[in-house]
């Protein structure tokens, strides 16, 4: 049942307990509590929406930033790490294989604000040794969603 | 001119499907929300419509052989003998892909009946099997089912239809429209009845995927079956493929051999393109499929607890994705009932009757719908509802 309710939440963190219960075939109280542990153990961390920037008058800047770190004696990337997930332009931070080291969404309102924070704030932390930053020009698909559906095209309205 | 002494009397006695007339009845009107589709609401997995692309584009254009492509026969013995049906076939001879199940069913018909040969079948039950039995020149016999027994099958209720002229039995478990499964008991003796008898089983298990609890193997794999059983499935909902048109039976090679002699003279072989797609539906889709499924299955128990919920009784369908609800406390036919809901509040549902008379009382809901059309259609049924009691 956890399973279930993490990918139903997953799909729609709006969606009511009574419905989980109704599509589960399980009783509302048992998915308030399963919720609530999830809660409690760090499980589930926030719901949140998924918004279509584009759609929007005033859409922000994103850029997705890929940053190499020497690595601390002691803490390894995490000391890094963990000083740049503290700056609120920044909205993900990932340790990944390959290239370079940490890969992070900064958000921004113009692109001058993003290649300043780039410059003044990012590249100037110690164990940062280079940055490479790709601005984002178009979200096709997110959070599970493709943000431009195809056209729909007549399907029957009775069949056998 | 005065066609009908053109036109042959057998299909001129054939009546339209129950559901034709409907449809054109949904078409004329705006804003409905249908649960009397027949197929899944989701487009055919991205994998598998990319390896139709693929095929396209490397110039697959040609026909197959007449029993369609080996590597795709080989690859539904695997799955009929990996995937809990339990019964292993020679995809060398003793398979053919066809044009959806109904080619395969109307084949496997034409191959096994002489006129008068009596075919047993259930109803309600899927629109074509009386027809297609009487196209083959067979008896239609038809066994009623009901909600009693939640639209199960004994082999008592066959045993009583069985007559010297008795050729085959068609059965459709999971059902539709009922959404009935067999259990290992009854299996078990429709087994032995036809062993007994010497009879033909036609097992149409398109829906077996679609099966949420517990699913037992195929009846070809139990005693004295898989040399009496023409297996029929299909891609179709399991795999969301219904515009693809492809389908398959397994059987003993002479019957499969009756059957493709037919084939080769009327359809040759099923679309190339629709058979490398079945291929990658087999080989790489299993994931997508039970992500399909599972949403099925919650929009079953969301749609059941609403039904009962506003007094109109429905059973928990262990298969397919149709519900079979009772209406007979709103005190309307069926067909009234399905007829006043689309006028009054825009919803269609299929008429019980459209599956067989004894499917008077009920309703068909098909539940391969989002759930957000489902909860509309659920509020506006329920508003009829109390409107008709009160």
């Amino acid at each position: 049942m956890r399973e279930s309710i993490l990918k139903l939440l997953q799909q729609n963190s709006r969606i009511s307990n009574s419905e989980i219960a109704a599509r589960l075939d399980v009783c509302e109280d048992e998915v308030k509590k399963c919720i609530d542990s999830l809660e409690e153990g760090g499980v589930i961390k926030g719901y949140t929406a998924v918004i279509n920037d584009e759609a929007l008058e005033n859409s922000a800047v994103k850029a997705i930033i890929e940053v190499k770190v020497s690595p601390s004696r002691d803490g390894g990337f995490d000391p890094v790490a963990k000083k740049i997930a503290k700056f609120s332009q920044v909205s993900e931070v990932y340790l990944i294989s390959g290239g370079y080291d940490l890969r992070l969404v900064v958000n921004g309102q113009t692109l001058n604000e993003v290649a300043s924070f780039v410059a003044r704030k990012l590249s100037t932390i110690d164990g940062v040794t280079s940055t490479r930053t790709h601005f984002l020009l178009k979200k096709y698909k997110q959070a599970n969603m493709i943000l431009h559906e195809d056209e729909d095209f007549e399907r029957l309205k009775i069949t056998p | 001119m005065d066609y009908n002494k053109f036109i042959a009397q057998h299909i001129q006695e054939l009546p339209k499907s129950g559901i034709r007339k409907f449809f054109d009845l949904v078409n004329l009107m705006d804003n409905v929300i249908s649960l009397g589709v027949g197929e899944p609401d989701f487009a055919t997995p991205w994998e598998i419509r990319e390896a139709a692309i693929y095929s396209l584009e490397k110039g697959h254009t040609s026909y197959t052989s007449n029993l369609g492509l080996l590597s795709l026969r080989k690859e539904i013995c695997r799955y009929l003998k990996d995937e809990d049906f339990n019964v292993e076939y020679n995809p060398v001879d003793e398979c053919i892909i066809t044009v959806g199940v109904s080619e395969a069913l109307d084949l496997a018909l034409r191959a096994l009946i002489n006129i008068g040969d009596e075919v047993i079948y259930h109803e309600p039950c899927y629109v074509s099997y009386n027809a297609e039995i009487k196209m083959a020149h067979g008896v239609p016999v038809k066994i009623e089912t009901n909600i009693d027994n939640e639209f199960s099958l004994d082999a008592k209720q066959i045993a009583e239809k069985i007559t010297p002229k008795t050729k085959a039995i068609i059965l459709n478990f999971p059902c539709n429209p009922t959404g009935a499964t067999l259990n290992n008991e009854q299996m078990t003796e429709i087994s032995k009845l036809a062993v007994e008898h010497d009879l033909i089983v036609l097992t149409d298990e398109i829906y077996s995927e679609l099966t949420y609890e517990e699913r037992l193997p195929s009846i070809a794999s139990y005693p004295g079956m898989r040399e009496r059983t023409i297996f029929l499935h299909g891609f179709s909902k399991a795999y969301a493929m219904t515009g693809f048109r492809v389908g398959f039976a397994c059987g003993p090679k002479e019957l499969i051999d009756a059957m493709m002699k037919i084939h080769q003279y009327t359809m040759l072989c099923a679309s190339i393109t629709s058979q490398e797609a079945a291929l990658e539906a087999l080989r790489n889709s299993k994931k997508s499929m039970l992500m399909m499924k599972n949403e099925y299955m919650q929009r079953r128990n969301y749609f059941v607890k609403r039904f009962n919920e506003m007094g109109l009784r429905c059973y928990k369908p262990r298969g397919s994705f149709y519900l079979f609800v009772e209406v007979t406390s709103t005190k309307l036919s069926s067909l009234d009932f399905a007829e006043k809901l689309l006028e009054e509040e825009r919803v269609a549902v299929v008429p019980g009757t459209a599956f067989g008379s004894c499917g008077e009382g009920f309703v068909r809901c098909c539940y391969a719908m989002s759930l957000e059309e489902i909860k509309v259609a659920t509020d506006r049924i329920e508003r009829f509802v109390k409107n008709m009691k009160d």
